[in-house]
C-alpha cells in the first residue's frame, strides 16, 4: 500500500507553469492533471496528453445518419408507398437521390453533431448536477494549477523545480492511499 | 503561443490581466442590473404577450384572421420567417466560419451573436408552425408510422427539407453555444457568492473544472461543430430559397436565389448583431473588447454582401429583360411600378445604397451613423423578403387572379411579438448569461492585448539594441 502526496501547485501565468511542467517531466515525475482558465497553446504535449479521438466520434456518427436518411427515405418513398408526384422517378433510389441530398445532408450534420457532443459531456462527465472538478476554484479566474500525486522523494524533487521556476502557492492537501494492483 | 505582428491593431483595450477580464465580464451578472434594464425588458415583455395574445387568437378564429387571401397565399408569415432565419446566420457564420478563418476578432462577440442566432430561429419557427393553418396538424410534417396506410411525407419537397434543415440548424446552434457556454458557466460559479447564484451556476455549469483533458476535448468539439455549422449556414438558407426557386412563379423561379439568400441573411445578420452589440457595449462598459475595429470588420462585411444582394439584384433584372420571358419581365416591372412599388424603392434604398456608404472610413468607424445604418438595413431586408412575396404573389400569370394585400392586426401583432419576444430572451441572457466568450478572450490577451503589443514592442526594440 503505497502512500502518495496530493500537491497542488498554484501559478499566475501559464509561462512559468509550462516551463514547470516541461522540468517536472525531465524529471520523471508525472503530473496527474493541470487545471487552467482558458486552453494553453501546446500544454497537450509537454504533459503527455494523447490526441483526444472526439473528431473520429463525429465521424461515425454522421455516416450513421447519413446512412439513416438513406435507408429512412429509400424505404418510404422508393419501397413502401411510391407515390407518383408530379412524375418524379421512384422505381430506384438512385434515380431519386438528387431530391433527397438535402435532407441526407442534414440528418448526417444533426447525427454527427449531436453525437459527438452527448460523447463529449458524458466523456468529460458535464452533466447538470456534476460537482465542480477544479481542485482551487481560482483555476477557472486567473490560476494555473498543476495537480501531482506523488510519493515522499518525487514530492521534495517536484517541490524544488515549481519554487524555481517561479510557482506562486505550493499547497499539500492531505494523502491519498493508492491500492497496489495485482 | 501564435506570435502576432505588434503594428495589428490589438483586439483587447488597455492593461488587462486575466483577472480583470472576468471581472468584466462577470460585472453585470454578479451586480445590480444595468440602469433601464428593467424597463427595457418589461416594454419588450409587453410585446412578446401582445404577441401570444395574437397567437392564441389565430389559432382558436384560424388563418383568416390574418391578412392573407387568395392571390397572396405566403405574406407576412413567410416575409418574417425568411426575415428572423436570415438574421440567425450571422451568429453561426461568426461563430463558425470565422473559427475556421481565425479570425481572432469573432471572439469578442460570437457568445451573443450566437445567442441572438437561437432566439431568431426560435422566432422563425413560430411563422413556420403556425403558418400550416392547422398547427395542432404539425406533427405530420414528420416520417411518423401512422393509420393512413403509413401516409410520409414527400421528401422531394422543399418545404419538407426545411423542416429538416431548421430543425437541424436550431438544435446545433443550441449545441454549440451551450457547450462555448460551459467554461464560462464555471468560471462565474467559482465566482459569485450569493446561494442561489451558486447554486444557478452550478446547474449550468456541469461541474466544469478546465482540466487540459476537457479543455483538449472541448477545443477539438469546438472546431469540429464549426466545421458542421459552416456548410449549415450555406445550407440552411439555401433550402429556404427553394421553397422560392423551386416554384414556377415568375420571379421566384430563378437560380440567382440561393447565393442572394445566403448574402443577404449575412447581411441582415451583421446588422442585427451590431444593433444589438452597439448596445451592449455601452450598456454593459465593454468598450474594450468590442473595440471599433470589431464594428469596422462586421460593417466591411456588411459591405460585401450587401454588395452581393445589389449585384443579384441587378442580375436578376438583366435575365429576366435577356430571356425575352414577358412573365419575368412583368413581374420586375410590377415590383417597380406595381401597386405596392414603395415596398420596392424602400427596399432598394436600405439595401442597395446605405451599405455602400461603409465606403468612408468615418462612417464605418462612426458608432452612431453604423447604429442607425444597421436598423436601415435591418427594414431593408424586411422589405426585400415582403417585395419577393406579396407583389409577386398578387400578379401571377393569370389575371383574373390578381388581388390586393393589406395585412391585419394580427400579421403585425404577431410580428411585434416576436421583437417582443426577441428582446426579452437576449435582455435576459445579457443579465444572467456572460455576454463575452471570456476564456476564448483570455487565450488572446497575451497576443492581442494593447498594453502587452507595447510592452513587446519594447522588449524586441531593446533586444535588436543590444545585439
Amino acid at each position: 500500500m503505497a502512500t502518495k502526496q496530493i500537491i497542488h501547485g498554484v501559478f499566475g501565468d501559464e509561462v512559468p507553469m509550462l516551463e514547470a511542467c516541461k522540468k517536472l517531466r525531465a524529471a520523471g515525475i508525472r503530473i496527474k492533471e493541470v487545471y487552467t482558465p482558458m486552453p494553453v497553446h501546446g500544454i497537450d504535449a509537454i504533459i503527455g496528453l494523447p490526441r483526444t479521438r472526439m473528431a473520429i466520434c463525429a465521424f461515425i456518427y454522421g455516416i450513421t445518419g447519413t446512412s439513416l436518411a438513406t435507408l429512412m427515405m429509400w424505404y418510404m418513398m422508393v419501397h413502401d408507398w411510391p407515390n407518383d408526384i408530379g412524375g418524379k422517378p421512384t422505381w430506384a433510389y438512385y434515380m431519386a437521390v438528387p431530391a433527397f441530398i438535402p435532407i441526407t445532408f442534414e440528418a448526417t450534420v444533426f447525427c454527427a453533431a449531436h453525437g459527438m457532443a452527448l460523447t463529449y459531456l458524458l466523456r468529460c462527465w458535464l452533466v447538470p448536477g456534476a460537482k465542480a472538478k477544479n481542485p482551487d476554484p481560482r483555476t477557472t479566474d486567473d490560476k494555473f494549477l498543476v495537480y501531482l500525486e506523488l510519493n515522499e522523494e518525487q514530492a521534495k524533487k517536484a517541490d524544488v523545480i515549481l519554487k524555481e521556476t517561479g510557482v506562486e502557492e505550493v499547497n499539500y492537501k492531505g494523502t491519498l492511499q493508492i491500492e497496489p494492483k495485482y | 503561443m501564435h506570435a502576432e505582428s505588434e503594428i495589428r491593431e490589438p483586439l483587447i483595450e488597455g492593461n488587462k490581466t486575466y483577472r480583470q477580464i472576468s471581472d468584466d465580464i462577470i460585472a453585470p451578472i454578479e451586480g445590480k442590473a444595468a440602469k433601464g434594464w428593467y424597463t427595457l425588458t418589461t416594454i419588450m415583455a409587453l410585446c412578446f404577450l401582445w404577441g401570444i395574445g395574437c397567437l392564441a387568437y389565430t389559432i382558436g378564429v384560424g388563418i383568416g384572421s390574418w391578412g392573407s387571401n387568395n392571390g397572396a397565399d405566403w405574406a407576412w408569415d413567410i416575409t418574417n420567417f425568411v426575415w428572423w432565419i436570415g438574421i440567425g446566420h450571422a451568429g453561426t457564420l461568426i461563430s463558425a466560419v470565422l473559427l475556421l478563418f481565425r479570425q481572432k476578432w469573432r471572439m469578442a462577440i460570437n457568445r451573443s451573436a450566437e445567442a441572438m442566432t437561437i432566439f431568431a430561429v426560435l422566432c422563425a419557427a413560430i411563422f413556420v408552425t403556425l403558418h400550416t393553418g392547422r398547427p395542432w396538424l404539425d406533427y405530420m410534417l414528420f416520417p411518423l408510422p401512422n393509420q393512413f396506410g403509413s401516409l410520409w411525407p414527400n421528401f422531394n419537397s422543399p418545404l419538407l427539407w426545411d423542416v429538416f434543415a431548421v430543425s437541424t440548424y436550431a438544435t446545433v446552434s443550441i449545441v454549440f453555444w451551450y457547450i462555448g457556454l460551459i467554461p464560462d458557466f464555471g468560471m462565474i460559479r467559482d465566482r459569485v457568492v450569493k446561494p442561489w447564484q451558486k447554486k444557478m451556476y452550478s446547474l449550468l455549469s456541469f461541474g466544469w473544472g478546465g482540466s487540459a483533458r476537457h479543455w483538449s476535448r472541448f477545443e477539438e468539439v469546438s472546431l469540429v461543430l464549426a466545421g458542421l455549422s459552416t456548410p449549415l449556414v450555406f445550407s440552411v438558407h439555401s433550402i429556404v430559397s427553394f421553397d422560392f426557386a423551386t416554384s414556377i412563379v415568375p420571379g421566384w423561379h430563378t437560380t440567382i436565389f440561393p447565393p442572394y439568400f445566403v448574402s443577404g441573411a449575412v447581411f441582415s445578420g451583421f446588422a442585427m448583431v451590431l444593433t444589438l452589440m452597439l448596445v451592449v457595449r455601452k450598456i454593459y462598459k465593454l468598450e474594450a473588447y468590442v473595440r471599433i475595429k470589431h464594428i469596422e470588420y462586421m460593417n466591411i462585411v456588411i459591405i460585401v454582401t450587401g454588395s452581393i444582394v445589389g449585384v443579384a439584384y441587378l442580375t436578376e433584372l438583366f435575365v429576366a429583360w435577356y430571356s425575352g420571358v414577358e412573365w419575368e419581365q412583368y413581374a420586375f416591372l410590377n415590383r417597380a411600378t406595381g401597386p405596392l412599388a414603395w415596398s420596392y424603392w424602400i427596399m432598394m434604398s436600405c439595401n442597395v445604397l446605405s451599405p455602400q456608404l461603409f465606403w468612408f472610413k468615418k462612417i464605418r468607424t462612426s458608432v452612431l451613423a453604423t447604429f442607425i445604418l444597421s436598423i436601415v438595413v435591418n427594414i431593408g431586408m424586411w422589405f426585400e423578403r415582403f417585395v419577393i412575396i406579396v407583389p409577386t404573389l398578387l400578379r401571377t400569370y393569370l389575371p383574373s387572379t390578381w388581388n390586393t394585400y393589406t395585412p391585419s392586426f394580427i400579421d403585425i401583432g404577431i410580428f411585434v411579438g416576436t421583437i417582443g419576444m426577441f428582446g426579452t430572451f437576449f435582455l435576459l441572457f445579457s443579465r444572467f448569461f456572460p455576454v463575452i466568450a471570456q476564456a476564448e478572450l483570455k487565450t488572446i490577451l497575451k497576443a492581442s492585448g494593447q498594453q502587452q503589443k507595447l510592452d513587446s514592442a519594447k522588449h524586441s526594440h531593446h533586444a535588436a539594441a543590444h545585439n
